[in-house]
C-alpha cells in the first residue's frame, strides 16, 4: 500500500513535472502556431532569476513567484519585438530564428555568470514519511502549482477580455484585424504570456535540477514531445499528453530505470502521431481550449 | 446511353461537424462521356470533386472508378488507375521549368525515351513550347493553369477530372481550353466542374446541377437552362 | 536541359577534390590534416543534411542522430568483428535502418514538416541522453562496452580485409577526402535521375505529386533513409578522425551546428553546406582560441542573422548576383554596341548631308 502510494506520486508528479515545463510552450504554440525552440533557455533563464536575485537577499518565494515570470515575460515581449514579429506565417523561418535566439542566450549566460554555476538553491521543503518510504514535499508542493497554475492559465483564456480576443485572433487573425483588433499587440501579449509560464516553471524547477546555462536542453525533448502530441489545445492538449506520456514515463521508469522511461516517452509519442498526426487534441477534445 | 458505367458514386456524403457538403449523391459517368457540374457556390460540387480525386475521405459512401473502391484511398493511389486531375486553385511545380512540370507527368507512366517525346508533343500540343524553359512560378495565372492542364493531358489518362479548369482566363484563352478539352474527350472520359455557363454550353451535352449537397437536376444543358429550378437557385427565388 | 551548366561546374569541383586529395598531405603539417579529416566528417554530414532538407525538402534537425549512430555502430562493430571493413557497412545500414523506420512513422503518418523538425530534433537528444547513461560494466554490446560519458575508443580503419594494415592518420585523411568526393557524386547523381526529379517535385508541391500518382510519402522516406546512410559514412570518418566516440556527437550543439551550415551554405545546392560545414568548423576553432565570445553566441547571431538577411544562403545568393550581374554587363554591352551603330549611322547621314 505504501509502495503504491509513493509510485503513484511519482507517477503523478513525473504528469506534474511535464505540465509545468509544457505550458508555456502549449501557449505560444496553441495561439500563435510557432514553435519556440528557445523555450528551453527561458526556462534556464527563469532559473537563473530566481539564482541570481536570492543571492542578492531577496525572498526565494518573491523571487520565484513574481520576478521570475516577470523578468522572463519581458524577455518574451523583447523578444517578440524584435525577432519573432518579422516572421509570422513563416513556420520554419521561425523555428530557425528561436534556434539561433537559443544558442544566443546559452552564449549571453554563458558570457556573463560562466559555464557552471557554484550557487545552488536547497529545495523550501524536507522530505515527508509515508508508511516505510520517503517523498519530496517540494514535488507535493510542485504537483499543486502545476494544478493551480492550469487553473490561472484556464480562467484567463476562458473569462478574461484578453483571452476572448486572443482566442478570436488565433482563430482567425483577418477577422479579428477587421473587428479592431491590435493582432500584433494580442501577438505580443501572447508570446510573454508564454515566456512568463515558462520563466515561473523554470524558477519552480531550479531548486531541484540546478541551473547551468545549457539546462534548457534537459527540458526541451520532453516539452517538444507533450506539446506536439497533445495537440493544438492548450491546456486539454497539454494535461492529456501529460498524463498519458507522464503515465508511461513513470511506469517504465518503475519498472526498468529512468534511461528507458526517456525512450519509452518518445517512442510512444511518435507511435502516437502515426495513429495521430495532429495530435491529441486534433482527434479528441477538439472544442476545448 | 452509351457504354458501360466507369465511375460510380454511391449514396456518398461528406460531412464538416454539422455541414452535409455532399448529402446522399449517387452519380454515374458512362465512358466517353463528357460531363459537366455546376452549380451556386457551397452547392459542394467542389467538396464531391475532392471525394472522387481522394483529396477527401468520404464520411459515408462509397466511389467506384472500374470495379475499384477508392473512398478512403490516398490520391496517388486513383492516380495510378490511369485518372488525371486539376485541382481549382493551380497545383504546380512553382519553382521548376515548364518543360521539367510535364515531363514529371510523363514520366510516372512512360520511360526516358518515350517520356521525353511526350513531353515534347505535350508542350507543342497546348503552344507552350516558347515559354517551355521559363520557372512556372513566374508566370501568369492563366499560362499556369495551362501547365497544369498539359500536366494532366501528358499522362494520356482514360479518365480526366477538371475542376474549374477556365477559372482567371481571358475570352480568348477559354476558348482554346474549350477545344483542348473536346479533344482529350475524344480518348477520355471526362468530368468538368464550372461555374462559366458560356463555357459549359462551349464543351458539355449533358449537366449534373448541384444544390445544397444534392443532384438537383442532370440533363442537357437546353433543358437545364429551361429549368424553373435551375433559376431560382442561381438567381434566387423571384420577387414578385 | 538545364542541367549541363551545372554539370561543368560539379565536374570542375570533383576535379578540384581529387587534386586537393593528393595535393594536401604535400602541403600541410600532419596536425593540420587531422584536423582537416574531422572538417570533412563535418562536410559530408553538411552533404547528407543538405540532400534531403535542401532538394527533397525535408527538416530534419536530427541529422546528427544518424552521424552518431554510424559513429557509435562502426565502433561497437570494429571492436566486435576486429577489423573495419564490414563494421563500415554495419554502421551504414544501421543508420538506414533506423532513419527508414523513423521515416515510416513519420511520412506515411503525414506528420507535417514543423513536426518533424521537432521529433528529429527530440529524438536525437533522446539518444544523447540515453548514451551518457551507458558507463556502467552492464552496458555492453558484445566485447565493446558503451562507456557513457566517455565514450569508446574507435578502433582505426584498416585496410580493406586485411586487419593487420592499420591505416595511419594521413592515410585516414585520404578515405575521408575519397569518401566526400564520392558522396558528392552520388548526390550530384541522384538529384538527376528520375528518383532525385521527384523528390524536388515533391518539395515544391506535394499534392500535385500525389495527383501525378506520385507515392511521396515512399519517396521521402527514400531520401531520408539514403541520407542518414550518407550521415552515417559522416560519423565512421569522424570517429576515425578523432579516434573516439561519445555522446556528446548527439548534443544539442552539434545538431544545431548541422543546420547552421546548411542555411549558410545555401539550401537546394550540394556544395553550399560543404563550404558552409568547412567554413564554420574553421571559424568555430578560431573562436574557441579566445575568451571573449563564446561560441554559442557567435553562432545563434549567424544564424539568426542569415534566417531574417539571407535566406537563401551563400551559394545561391552568390549565383544569383552573378548571375545578375553577367545578365547586366551582356544588356549594357548591346546597349553600348547599339549607340555606336547609331551614332554611326547618325554620322553618316550627317556626312551624306553636308554632302547634299
Amino acid at each position: 500500500m505504501d509502495l503504491f502510494v509513493a509510485l503513484a506520486l511519482q507517477i503523478i508528479y513525473g504528469i506534474a513535472n511535464l505540465v509545468l515545463i509544457s505550458l508555456g510552450l502549449a501557449i505560444i504554440f496553441g495561439m500563435m502556431r510557432v514553435i519556440n525552440l528557445a523555450h528551453g533557455e527561458f526556462l534556464m533563464l527563469g532559473g537563473y532569476t530566481v539564482v541570481v536575485s536570492t543571492n542578492n537577499g531577496v525572498n526565494l518565494w518573491v523571487a520565484m513567484f513574481i520576478l521570475a515570470p516577470l523578468v522572463v515575460g519581458l524577455i518574451g515581449v523583447i523578444v517578440e519585438r524584435c525577432l519573432i514579429r518579422f516572421l509570422y506565417g513563416r513556420m520554419v523561418d521561425t523555428l530557425l530564428a528561436t534556434w539561433g535566439l537559443s544558442l544566443l542566450l546559452i552564449g549571453l549566460v554563458t558570457t556573463i555568470f560562466g559555464a557552471q554555476t557554484s550557487t545552488t538553491i536547497s529545495a523550501p521543503f524536507g522530505p515527508i514519511q509515508i508508511g516505510d518510504y520517503t517523498s519530496s514535499g517540494y514535488e507535493l508542493f510542485l504537483i499543486c502549482v502545476a494544478v493551480l497554475l492550469s487553473l490561472a492559465v484556464y480562467l484567463v483564456l476562458r473569462l478574461t477580455k484578453l483571452g476572448l480576443v486572443a482566442r478570436g485572433t488565433m482563430q482567425s487573425a483577418d477577422m479579428a484585424a477587421a473587428l479592431g483588433v491590435s493582432t500584433s499587440k494580442i501577438y505580443m501579449i501572447t508570446f510573454g504570456l508564454g515566456a512568463a509560464v515558462s520563466g515561473f516553471a523554470g524558477a519552480l524547477l531550479a531548486p531541484i535540477t540546478g541551473v547551468l546555462p545549457t539546462i534548457g536542453a534537459t527540458y526541451i525533448a520532453k516539452a517538444f514531445i507533450t506539446v506536439i502530441s497533445g495537440g493544438a489545445a492548450i491546456l486539454a492538449g497539454t494535461a492529456s499528453a501529460s498524463v498519458l506520456l507522464g503515465g508511461i514515463n513513470g511506469i517504465m521508469a518503475f519498472v526498468t530505470g529512468p534511461t528507458i522511461g526517456e525512450v519509452a516517452l518518445l517512442v510512444a509519442a511518435i507511435i502516437l502521431l502515426r495513429l495521430m498526426p495532429r495530435g491529441i487534441t486534433g482527434r479528441f477534445f477538439r472544442k476545448n481550449l | 446511353m452509351k457504354g458501360e458505367i466507369v465511375l460510380e458514386a454511391r449514396d456518398l456524403s461528406m460531412h464538416f461537424g454539422g455541414v452535409h457538403a455532399v448529402d446522399q449523391v449517387n452519380f454515374a459517368l458512362w465512358d466517353n462521356e463528357l460531363r459537366c457540374l455546376i452549380g451556386p457556390n457551397g452547392a459542394g460540387k467542389s467538396t464531391f470533386f475532392k471525394c472522387l480525386t481522394g483529396q477527401h475521405v468520404p464520411t459515408h459512401g462509397d466511389v467506384v472508378i472500374r470495379d475499384v473502391h477508392v473512398a478512403g484511398r490516398e490520391p496517388h493511389q486513383i492516380a495510378r488507375l490511369g485518372v488525371g486531375i486539376k485541382t481549382q486553385v493551380p497545383n504546380v511545380f512553382d519553382g521548376l521549368s515548364v518543360e521539367e512540370n510535364i515531363w514529371l507527368s510523363a514520366r510516372r507512366w512512360h520511360k526516358a525515351q518515350r517520356a521525353k517525346v511526350l513531353t515534347q508533343e505535350t508542350l507543342e500540343r497546348l503552344a507552350l513550347g516558347d515559354i517551355r524553359s521559363a520557372i512556372v512560378g513566374t508566370l501568369a495565372h492563366g499560362q499556369r493553369q495551362w501547365v497544369e492542364l498539359g500536366m494532366v493531358v501528358a499522362a494520356e489518362p482514360w479518365l480526366v477530372l477538371l475542376d474549374e479548369p477556365a477559372a482567371g482566363m481571358t475570352h480568348e484563352e477559354v476558348e482554346t481550353t474549350a477545344e483542348l478539352i473536346r479533344e482529350v474527350n475524344k480518348t477520355a472520359t471526362m468530368i468538368v466542374v464550372e461555374h462559366d455557363m458560356q463555357f459549359i454550353r462551349m464543351i458539355s451535352n449533358k449537366v449534373t446541377v448541384f444544390h445544397e449537397g444534392r443532384i438537383l437536376i442532370e440533363d442537357t444543358m437546353d433543358v437545364i437552362s429551361a429549368d424553373e429550378r435551375v433559376r431560382e437557385v442561381y438567381l434566387g427565388h423571384k420577387s414578385q | 536541359m538545364t542541367w549541363n551548366r551545372e554539370n561543368k561546374w560539379r565536374a570542375g569541383l570533383v576535379v578540384l577534390g581529387v587534386i586537393f586529395l593528393f595535393a594536401a598531405p604535400n602541403v600541410f603539417q600532419l596536425f593540420t590534416i587531422i584536423n582537416m579529416t574531422t572538417a570533412i566528417a563535418f562536410a559530408i554530414l553538411a552533404l547528407s543534411l543538405g540532400l534531403i532538407w535542401g532538394y527533397g525538402g525535408i527538416l530534419c534537425f536530427g541529422q546528427t542522430a544518424f552521424f552518431g549512430l554510424g559513429a557509435y555502430a562502426y565502433t561497437v562493430a570494429a571492436i566486435n568483428f576486429g577489423g573495419s571493413t564490414w563494421a563500415i557497412l554495419v554502421a551504414i545500414l544501421v543508420a538506414m535502418l533506423v532513419a527508414a523506420v523513423l521515416g515510416y512513422f513519420v511520412f506515411y503518418g503525414r506528420v507535417s514538416d514543423v513536426y518533424l523538425a521537432v521529433i528529429t530534433l527530440t529524438a536525437t537528444l533522446i539518444l544523447y541522453s540515453l548514451m551518457r547513461r551507458t558507463s556502467g560494466p552492464e552496458y555492453k554490446i558484445g566485447k565493446s562496452l558503451l562507456g557513457g560519458f566517455n565514450g569508446i575508443t574507435s578502433p582505426p580503419l584498416n585496410m580493406p580485409w586485411d586487419t593487420s594494415q592499420v591505416l595511419f592518420p594521413e592515410h585516414v585523411f585520404y578515405v575521408a577526402m575519397a569518401a566526400l568526393i564520392l558522396a558528392y557524386i552520388l548526390c550530384s547523381w541522384l538529384v538527376q535521375t528520375q528518383f532525385g526529379r521527384v523528390s524536388v517535385a515533391i518539395r515544391e508541391n506535394e499534392l500535385r505529386a500525389e495527383l501525378l500518382g506520385y507515392d511521396i510519402r515512399f519517396y521521402k522516406m527514400a531520401l531520408f533513409t539514403v541520407g542518414g546512410g550518407i550521415a552515417a559514412v559522416a560519423g565512421v570518418v569522424f570517429c576515425n578522425g578523432v579516434g573516439r566516440v561519445t555522446p556528446d556527437v548527439f548534443n544539442l550543439y552539434n545538431t544545431a551546428l548541422t543546420i547552421i551550415w546548411v542555411i549558410v551554405g545555401g539550401r537546394g545546392t550540394l556544395i553550399g553546406p560543404v563550404l558552409g560545414a568547412i567554413l564554420l568548423f574553421y571559424l568555430t576553432s578560431s573562436l574557441g582560441t579566445q575568451a571573449v565570445l563564446n561560441n554559442n553566441l557567435v553562432l545563434g547571431a549567424i544564424l539568426i542573422l542569415f534566417v531574417l538577411l539571407v535566406p537563401k544562403g551563400i551559394v545561391p545568393s552568390f549565383t544569383e548576383w552573378w548571375d545578375n550581374r553577367r545578365a547586366l554587363r551582356t544588356s549594357r554591352r548591346k546597349e553600348v554596341r547599339m549607340r555606336r551603330r547609331r551614332s554611326r549611322l547618325a554620322e553618316a547621314n550627317g556626312e551624306a548631308g553636308d554632302e547634299r
